[in-house]
């Protein structure tokens, strides 16, 4: 790929990845995806090693997000009956922290959660899970009663507002929580990939390298941003989870 | 038969160009009516917050519920535009 006389390397070396150590389907999203569970698994472990009644340290970090899960996340949207889906929601949103900062991690630099591979599962997931509570808490014919029909609206719009009602539940809800998180991290990765393959090219002994401080200013600002962007797009993933279960657990809310 | 072919390589580089063409162009058009609603969203959370500083934390909470919905529509553009340019 030639622009301005300047050599870019192909795009097929941005979305697809070698197989590590020779095992099918294992590559750097794989292996990125397992690292993030671990880091995950050994941060509660280690804090919760020894409960000392003054945390301080890695007990300190892990309490405030257990209180930011608790406060801002679920009884915000669930109340205190959702206390019960905490360590769920507590280890989503910190495995998709951890994920989706590796997009700005020196060496690694490269977000899991860009890969549909790892939001849909996660996305599914919570389809599953809103739909299972919304079954056995209300009953299959009162849950799908509350869903899909909207109280107040007069019967002959039912046969237009039910497929709507229908579209926007149950496959628009798991599809744009999925696309939501990888369309994020994936422009993110691309936005961050232009500016540093254009200072990389423009790092020559021409004329053009007078230019070089602007792709360079951007890639400094784009990745302050995408700092943000990764702790929004873990914490949006993970409160619209809790508004889709709690919703199914409370109809009347 | 060399022209034919060559016709044929032309007209494939033509799809390709006529693909990306689109796939920008349908990008652009997809990501006005969310920028729009995104404007209206912050727009209306921030007059909240100065006329109640004490709901604050609510008002955000929703402001970003809000704006996840209200970026579904330009992300949907945007993994179309993927999907038209690099497929």
């Amino acid at each position: 790929m030639i622009l301005a006389a300047l050599t870019f390397p192909p795009i097929e070396e941005l979305l697809e990845w070698k197989d590590i150590a020779g095992i099918p389907g294992f590559n750097k999203v794989s292996l990125l995806c397992v690292i993030s569970a671990i880091i995950v698994f050994v941060f509660f472990m280690v804090a919760g090693r020894k409960g000392q009644l003054v945390p301080k340290g890695v007990q300190n970090i892990a309490e405030s997000t257990v209180e930011f899960v608790r406060e801002s996340i679920i009884m915000q949207t669930m109340g205190p009956d959702g206390l019960y889906w905490m360590p769920f929601l507590l280890t989503m949103f910190t495995f998709l922290l951890v994920a989706n900062l590796f997009e700005v991690v020196p060496i690694i630099q490269f977000p899991p959660t860009a890969r549909m591979a790892v939001p849909f599962p996660l996305a599914l997931l919570v389809f599953f899970l809103f739909l299972g509570m919304g079954i056995k808490r209300q009953g299959f014919g009162s849950y799908m009663k509350a869903t899909l029909v909207p109280s107040g609206v007069p019967k002959s719009l039912y046969i237009l507002v039910v497929p709507i009602e229908f579209f926007s539940t149950f496959l628009m809800r798991p599809f744009s929580l999925a696309v939501r998180l990888f369309a994020n991290m994936l422009a993110g990765h691309l936005l961050l990939v232009t500016f540093a393959l254009l200072t990389a090219a423009l790092f020559t002994k021409s004329v053009m390298v007078v230019l070089l401080p602007l792709p360079f200013a951007m890639l400094l600002a784009v990745t302050v941003f995408e700092v943000l962007v990764a702790v929004l797009q873990a914490f949006i993933f993970t409160i619209l989870a809790a508004v889709y279960i709690g919703e199914a657990m409370n109809p009347q809310h | 038969m060399t022209n034919l072919f060559e016709l044929a390589l032309v007209l494939g580089q033509q799809e390709k160009g006529l693909g990306a063409l689109g796939a920008g162009i349908g990008y652009g058009a997809a990501a006005i009516g969310p920028g729009i609603g995104i404007g209206y969203v912050v727009g209306n959370a921030i007059t909240a917050m100065a006329r109640q500083p004490e709901a604050a934390g609510m008002v955000r909470t929703t402001m970003f519920l809000g704006i996840a919905f209200t970026e579904a529509l330009a992300l949907i553009g945007f993994v179309v535009f993927i999907l038209l340019k690099f497929t």
